[in-house]
């Protein structure tokens, strides 16, 4: 046999969507909360107070920021436990084993991971329009950066998931670095609203770029250009797709 | 057609400097039970390990059917099938889920009838809406080895199969691996219960210290390394062996009550019926008499405590 291990990306794919069906009332749940909290508190309490940003409401505004904000840590975390979980139970045996290649493999443990993060980020959205009025402009930019996005830190989370090697280190990087740089990317405000100098360190936030062109295709307004947005995002991706290239050809945390 | 599995000087050297497996060649036939036996710590697990793609090996080359791990690794790594020693499974899935992966993760299509087929076998068809979680010991370890055979491998790897298990799991077993090999599998166990290898394997290798000390079919080397023992229990003790049995060489035990003679299975004339004519030309009576054959075990323990 030659060519592509078609059934097995499938039967990866299948039983990672399975795990999340087994847990759909947390997935679903707790973005559809979260976000209602958010408008609560942003959007109702103190977004009526705000003055609107670049013409757009505040409840507004931050739509495409929380947005991005559970795209990146549902992604990491959905594909960072995704293969950490087979290495935690001890059954990566099989997978190392298995007739399949890497990119094989990534395409079935992160495809799945992207999968739920896009129908997460679908359900934010949906749960957004209850209490705002979201207008989007490029619809067809916003899924390609919902996609883009979701698959990127899919990769990511895949790598810090190889990485790890407990718990407490599968948590650290979204709790310690992806969550304070989203805040600080420009999700509940504009970085124009930023005295210098932190309007010039804010663009060495990687989250801010990605924030910035997903905005964009919400209402046409962005902190920085959206070629910026995508380049930014897509050379994030390489750089993953260089690491785990590089993790599979030596077996590095996946092979004594 | 070639060898079901061939590996030429085999090295394993971690990192540490501790060379796990050194200059290992093996080559095994289609259909046979092959049992390797060895120490803990003597390197069955790595090899195992190595073949099936899970341990990275720093020196030689392996080939399954022809094909090359490295470069040929589709068509190789399908026709394994591994039960590891220790079980691993996905505790929330269901008996019948978690083989389906497997046969997908190894790239084959779905066939329900194949996979009812060998959860009848594993008396494991009742329970395969079961959560992994809810069932004992033994079935786990049963799910495992339906997961090993649920891309109808050609070559299947059980490291240790019955650690652990009660003895009529063991006897399950057993015959659950004959059943597989009168269908045409080939089997690789290792073990440390001689009793296994014995009872089951057409060949034997005895690896210690991470080199394959022999490899040999079973009955020749039983027939080659097996001491016979005659023991003879006298109705009136002696205080010394009389001159007269000296070629012999005999040893006296439990209060000159004991003769043992040990000879060589092999041997044309093994000396027993001559050492029985001279001793009753002697006068010496014997109540009883007893002859054993040293076992596997022995054997293997002699092995290693040489290479030592």
């Amino acid at each position: 046999m030659s060519g592509v291990n078609l059934h097995g990306i499938w039967a990866i794919y299948r039983t990672e969507m399975a795990r999340s069906i087994r847990t759909v009332w947390q997935s679903v749940a707790t973005p559809v909360i979260t976000t209602a909290l958010y408008f609560i508190v942003f959007g109702g309490a103190i977004g009526s107070r705000m003055s609107h940003v670049g013409g757009v409401g505040y409840g507004a505004f931050i739509v495409p920021g929380l947005i991005m904000l559970s795209l990146l840590t549902q992604s990491i975390s959905n594909a960072s436990i995704g293969i950490y979980f087979p290495k935690f139970t001890g059954t990566m045996f099989e997978i190392l084993s298995a007739p399949l290649n890497a990119v094989e493999a990534v395409v079935g443990y992160v495809g799945a991971a992207a999968t739920k993060s896009v129908v997460i980020g679908l359900i934010i959205l949906a749960t957004a329009t209850f209490f705002t009025d979201v207008r989007i402009l490029h619809p067809v930019w916003m899924v390609a950066f919902l996609l883009l996005t979701s698959l990127t830190f899919s990769l990511f989370g895949f790598l810090i998931g190889i990485w790890a090697k407990n718990f407490e280190q599968l948590a650290i990087i979204p709790s310690l670095v992806i969550t304070p740089l989203t805040f600080l990317g420009g999700a509940f405000y504009s970085i124009d609203m930023l005295p210098q100098p932190w309007r010039t360190v804010s663009l060495f936030n990687p989250v801010v770029y990605l924030v910035s062109g997903f905005r964009w295709s919400f209402y046409g307004l962005g902190d920085v250009g959206v070629g910026a947005s995508l380049a930014f995002t897509a050379g994030f991706m390489a750089l993953c797709l260089i690491a785990l290239a590089w993790i599979f050809r030596t077996g590095w945390r996946l092979k004594p | 057609m070639p060898a079901i599995l061939s590996i030429e000087a085999l090295g394993k050297q971690y990192k540490s400097g501790h060379k796990a497996l050194e200059g290992v060649d093996l080559s095994i036939e289609r259909g046979e039970i092959f049992a390797l036996l060895g120490p803990n710590g003597a390197g069955k697990t790595t090899l195992i390990s190595i073949i099936c793609g899970t341990v990275t090996r720093t020196a030689g080359t392996i080939s399954v059917a022809g094909h090359d791990i490295d470069h040929a690794r589709r068509e190789a790594r399908q026709r394994i099938g591994l039960v590891p020693q220790e079980i691993a499974l996905d505790m929330f899935s269901t008996v019948l889920n978690t083989v389906r992966f497997s046969r997908g993760l190894f790239g084959k299509a779905p066939d329900p009838a194949y996979i009812e087929e060998i959860l009848r076998d594993l008396s494991l068809w009742d329970k395969r809406n079961a959560r992994i979680m809810e069932l004992s010991g033994g079935m786990k370890r049963r799910v495992m080895i339906a997961k090993a055979l649920s891309h109808e491998p050609e070559l299947l790897f059980l490291d240790e199969p019955t650690a652990g298990v009660d003895v009529n799991l063991r006897r399950d077993m057993w015959a659950l691996v004959r059943k597989l090999r009168e269908r045409g599998m080939t089997i690789i166990l290792t073990t440390h219960y001689i009793e296994e290898a014995e009872e089951m394997a057409d060949r034997v290798g005895v690896i210690n210290g991470g080199r394959l000390l022999l490899v040999e079919d079973k009955d020749a080397l039983m027939r080659k390394m097996g001491k016979r023992q005659l023991t003879l229990t006298l109705q009136a003790p002696l205080a010394t062996i009389p001159d007269e049995l000296a070629e012999w060489s005999l040893v006296l035990a439990e209060d000159g009550l004991r003769l043992i003679y040990s000879f060589d299975a092999q041997a044309e004339d093994t000396g027993m019926p001559a050492l029985l004519h001279r001793m009753s030309e002697l006068g010496i009576a014997y109540r009883d008499l007893d002859t054993s054959r040293s076992t596997l075990e022995d054997i293997f323990v002699n092995l290693v405590e040489k290479a030592a």
